[in-house]
């Protein structure tokens, strides 16, 4: 469940990720007058078994059951929720196209809610983890140590988001970025996994991974999304 | 496609929270075909209203003067502060006549997705109020969705080092739906059960 809506007096339009048909938006009728059981379950960050009937333009909410549901644990703990919200504002922009199968994106944000609300890692480890990995699979993989460019072996230091990562001294475009050796270290740790690295990694090198992963982001969805900028990052 | 100032009519109403283009098409018709007088009436009170109707300086609520009626009214205990997000919440609750204490308006709840954020809502103004010592108890009755709960969880963070007693609406409210449509004993008892946060 990415997202639900207002809809009339008494519906809801919802917007799900799902693992074959790619992003489907459908209508839940009656869920917000009533204490119906559908609506409780209807809620962002579920992980739902969910059945639609054709409707006239959405298709309609027939039954629902919860897989998993984060969104009690998520909504008491302000950090993880805003972060967990960041997550399906980029899933839902990473499926632009209604109804087109994308079944790493899928797979990419069901484990990463679930690592979230499993308070496995800091919530914006998660979050940064979750969006470098989201960028691979839509084919823009970021290059933190060869050069994103001419392929020379690195490390390298200059960072420049368009060209794709980091860049030799030959093929750095005037203007480029130069962050420390540790933010380099936690996106290559983050992109690959390996947690014990990241876990370990200051605060102060995080939150600079962090702005450059939001660069990153930016750059690639070419409007900024709404949500990261009030990710809560205490 | 009607010509010009009809169709301006159905973009109108369109706008309108809840109302689709089928509505839109059947209320503008509606207005097309009765009488004069009823049709004048109705621009007169949508025009008096944006005039004369305007939001309480202290709580947000809507009023006809500076103040609104409940913080006007000595009567009220000033040592309970209960926020809600809309006024449309506050006549909700005081139908319930569970609650005798004073009102904070939010304006909305923290919805990240649609680019609000704390910033957006009046909890500077909520955190002002708090911080001359008239006030001992906070009731955070946001919406019993993920939205209200969020925002109780980051409001009760913000007050906690101020000493105060924060409370939450108890369950049983529908999880999911809208405070404005509880019931009057559901939101009652809700009240009456109200669980300390600190
Ligand atoms: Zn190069
Ligand atoms: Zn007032």
């Amino acid at each position: 469940m990415l997202r639900t809506q207002k809809l009339g007096e008494a519906d809801r339009i919802v917007t799900l990720l799902t693992r074959e048909h790619g992003r489907v938006r459908c209508v839940a009728r009656g869920v917000r007058k009533t204490s119906s059981r559908i609506g409780a379950r209807l809620e962002p960050f579920s992980h739902v078994d969910i059945q639609l009937y054709s409707g006239k333009s959405l298709d309609n909410v027939s039954q629902v059951e919860t897989l998993a549901s984060h969104g009690a644990r998520l909504s008491g703990d302000y950090g993880a929720w805003t972060a967990g919200t960041a997550m399906l504002e980029t899933a839902e922009r990473m499926t632009p196209e209604e109804r087109e199968p994308s079944v790493q994106q899928y797979a990419l944000l069901v484990s990463g809610l679930r690592s979230l609300a499993g308070n496995e890692h800091s919530a914006t480890l998660i979050l940064d983890a979750y969006l470098l990995r989201s960028l691979a699979v839509a084919g823009w993989s970021p290059s933190f140590d060869q050069c994103a460019k001419c392929g020379a072996p690195g490390p390298h230091r200059a960072f420049a988001v368009a060209a794709g990562g980091m860049v030799c001294p030959t093929c750095r475009p005037p203007g480029s970025a130069a962050p420390s050796q540790g933010a380099v270290q936690l996106l290559g740790a983050l992109l690959s996994g390996d947690w014990t690295r990241a876990d370990s990694a200051q605060m102060r090198v995080q939150r600079e991974a962090s702005g450059l992963v939001a660069a990153f982001l930016q750059w690639h969805l070419e409007h900024q999304l709404r949500s990261l900028r009030l990710v809560d990052r205490q | 496609m009607y010509e010009g100032i009809v169709q301006d009519l159905i973009d109108e109403l369109g706008r309108l929270p809840g109302v689709g283009p089928k509505s839109a098409q059947r209320i503008a018709f509606h207005i097309l075909a009765a009488d004069p007088v009823d049709v004048l009436r109705l621009a007169d009170t949508l025009r008096q209203v944006k005039d004369q109707v305007r939001f309480c300086e202290v709580c947000g609520n809507v009023a006809q003067e500076q103040q609104c009626r409940i913080c006007r009214d000595p009567r009220r205990d000033v040592s309970i502060l209960c926020v809600v997000e809309e006024p449309k919440d506050v006549v909700a609750i005081e139908k319930t006549r569970e609650f005798r204490g004073k009102y904070h308006v939010l304006g909305g709840a923290i919805s990240p997705i649609d680019g609000i954020g704390p910033d957006d809502l009046r909890i500077r103004e909520l955190m002002a109020r708090l911080a001359d010592t008239t006030v001992t108890e906070v009731i955070l009755a946001t919406d019993p969705n993920l939205e209200g709960e969020a925002t109780a969880t980051y409001l009760a963070r913000l007050i906690a080092p101020m000493g105060l007693t924060v409370s939450r609406l108890a369950s049983g409210l529908p999880v999911g739906g809208d405070l404005e449509y509880a019931d009057e004993v559901t939101l009652g008892r809700a009240f009456a059960g109200r669980r300390a946060l600190s």
